[in-house]
């Protein structure tokens, strides 16, 4: 039996094709998938992604808690509200999990953590948590509803009341705003401005519907995936897994170093990698005709290897795009094999796409 | 619902064929196929001079999601291909029983012909999925 949304019915009255994601009955798209990628590029859509989940964590040590727990660093979070995007990772530096974590007072701060991993999350933080007295609260309780693209924040504010708009008007990005239990970020996993709104599955209906009468397109997870790509996004469970570290992953970015003392879970394994990975990863472009696809092999003119992680079409960019993750003395033209064929590729550096234009 | 013509014959496959008054046949995919493939991004029909063998994968149709080959449901040689669809796969999806076209081939085998189904059976084949 899938779990359901508060927005399941809404979904099916909308024509939506439902997939099983993760163990959630969930719209892949609703009538066209590149109908519902530009809307998000050119103007508003939103997406259900409820089957995340929030974990709220609360204590007075919390903050030395994620400190050790988070392969950034909290630290750098000191406007409350501010967000960070984070590895969680084993004592081997494989990658538990990628996830966003928002500090929102000194004894509370809020993940949300992706679907298909959210019970070995939080299994993995209960144990973690015990020796810094952080209470550890899974918020199923808590819809998501991710409102994307150059008019979404304007198409949000409206609908929400006079004092959290205000606050959530002034919102940076990377920056979230509640009034009680309404939860708005200005964040998200498509390349476009928007906002991330958390709230009670009671509510959620009401608010999708006040949306989509306001002409904010719903939009699937296809949509998400290809929007994703183009923004250079990893996703779990296909670019990177407990197998792969951050190094090889392209995340390096998301590690924090410094300072040298912070003792966060896999920084020994990470330590001793670091400068020698063995993989690095790569964003391609391709030249020739095709689509490229994840598990894909990928081999350069010096002879280095590899394979591609994620794959499609870019709809903005009309070519087909990937993510790969190649031998480190890889160097010179790189091919993709489709279908038998070696078809040519560049690397370039991502994102593809970013506010709507194309910046490769 | 899918449309499902009945002056053309279908292969398990979900491709239509459509007899011409010369011999010859027009073949593409059907309403249901364009529609469980999602939107079209990438076409690639068989080249012209081909010669086909019946339930012979001989193009490749791309949507957003997932690559799926096409098959030539007779045997025959191919002598023209719909060119528009490199630029525009979305004809596919927008009409494909007219403008969606994928090949026209010549036809070895009369006998193959009788052997496809008519829309009534191509109809209890998507029904059954």
């Amino acid at each position: 039996m899938l779990n359901k949304t508060a927005l399941h019915s809404a979904h099916q009255q909308l024509g939506a094709r439902l997939v099983d994601f993760a163990g959630w009955e969930m719209p892949i798209q609703y009538t066209s998938q590149l109908d519902e990628h530009h809307a998000v590029r050119q103007s508003a859509g939103m997406f259900d992604v409820t089957h995340m989940l929030a974990i709220d964590l609360h204590g007075t040590r919390v903050r030395e808690f994620l400190r050790r727990l988070l392969a950034n660093d909290v630290a750098k979070l000191g406007l409350p509200g501010k967000a960070l995007y984070s590895c969680m990772l084993r004592e081997d530096a494989g990658i538990i999990d990628d996830l966003i974590v928002y500090f929102l007072r000194e004894d509370w701060f809020r993940l949300v953590v992706n679907a298909g991993t959210a019970d070995k999350d939080l299994a993995w933080i209960c144990q973690q948590a015990q020796d810094f007295g952080v209470e550890v609260q899974p918020r199923r309780d808590l819809g998501i509803l991710a409102v994307q693209g150059p008019q979404a924040r304007a198409a949000v504010l409206k609908h929400l009341p006079a004092g959290l708009a205000a606050q959530a008007q002034a919102l940076v990005v990377f920056q979230a705003a509640h009034e009680g239990e309404l939860f708005v970020g200005r964040t998200g996993y498509t390349g476009e401005d928007g906002f991330e709104l958390i709230l009670p599955q009671a509510e959620l209906v009401a608010l999708w519907q006040k949306l989509l009468a306001d002409g904010v397109k719903p939009a699937g997870l296809g949509a998400r995936d290809t929007l994703r790509l183009e923004a250079g996004m990893n996703l779990y469970g296909q670019d990177m897994d407990e197998s792969k570290h951050p190094l090889e992953s392209g995340l390096g970015w998301t590690v924090a170093w410094e300072p040298a003392e912070r003792d966060f879970i896999g920084r020994g394994a990470l330590e001793a990698l670091r400068g020698k990975s063995a993989h690095k990863f790569v964003a391609l472009v391709l030249e020739g005709r095709g689509v490229v696809r994840a598990h894909m092999k990928v081999r350069y003119a010096n002879g280095a290897v590899g394979e591609t992680t994620s794959g499609g079409f870019s709809p903005t960019m009309k070519a087909s795009i990937a993510m790969a993750r190649v031998e480190s003395g890889a160097e010179g033209a790189v091919e993709v094999e489709i279908r038998g064929a070696w078809v040519p590729a560049r690397v370039v550096k991502p994102p593809f796409v970013r506010n709507g234009k194309i910046l490769v | 619902m899918s449309n499902i013509p009945t002056e053309l014959k279908y292969a398990k496959s979900h491709e239509w064929v459509k007899l011409q008054a010369d011999g010859t046949v027009v073949i593409g995919i059907t309403d249901h196929a364009q529609n469980a493939l999602g939107d079209l991004v990438f076409v690639e029909t068989p080249k012209v001079g081909r010669k086909l063998a019946a339930g012979e994968s001989c193009a490749v149709v791309e949507s957003v999601k997932a690559a799926s080959d096409v098959y030539a449901p007779i045997a025959g040689e191919v002598t023209d291909a719909n060119a528009a669809l490199a630029n525009s796969p979305e004809i596919l999806n927008t009409d494909p029983y007219e403008a969606g076209w994928m090949w026209k081939q010549t036809v070895t085998n009369p006998g193959e012909l009788e052997v496809l189904l008519d829309a009534a059976g191509y109809e209890k084949v998507i029904a059954a999925l």
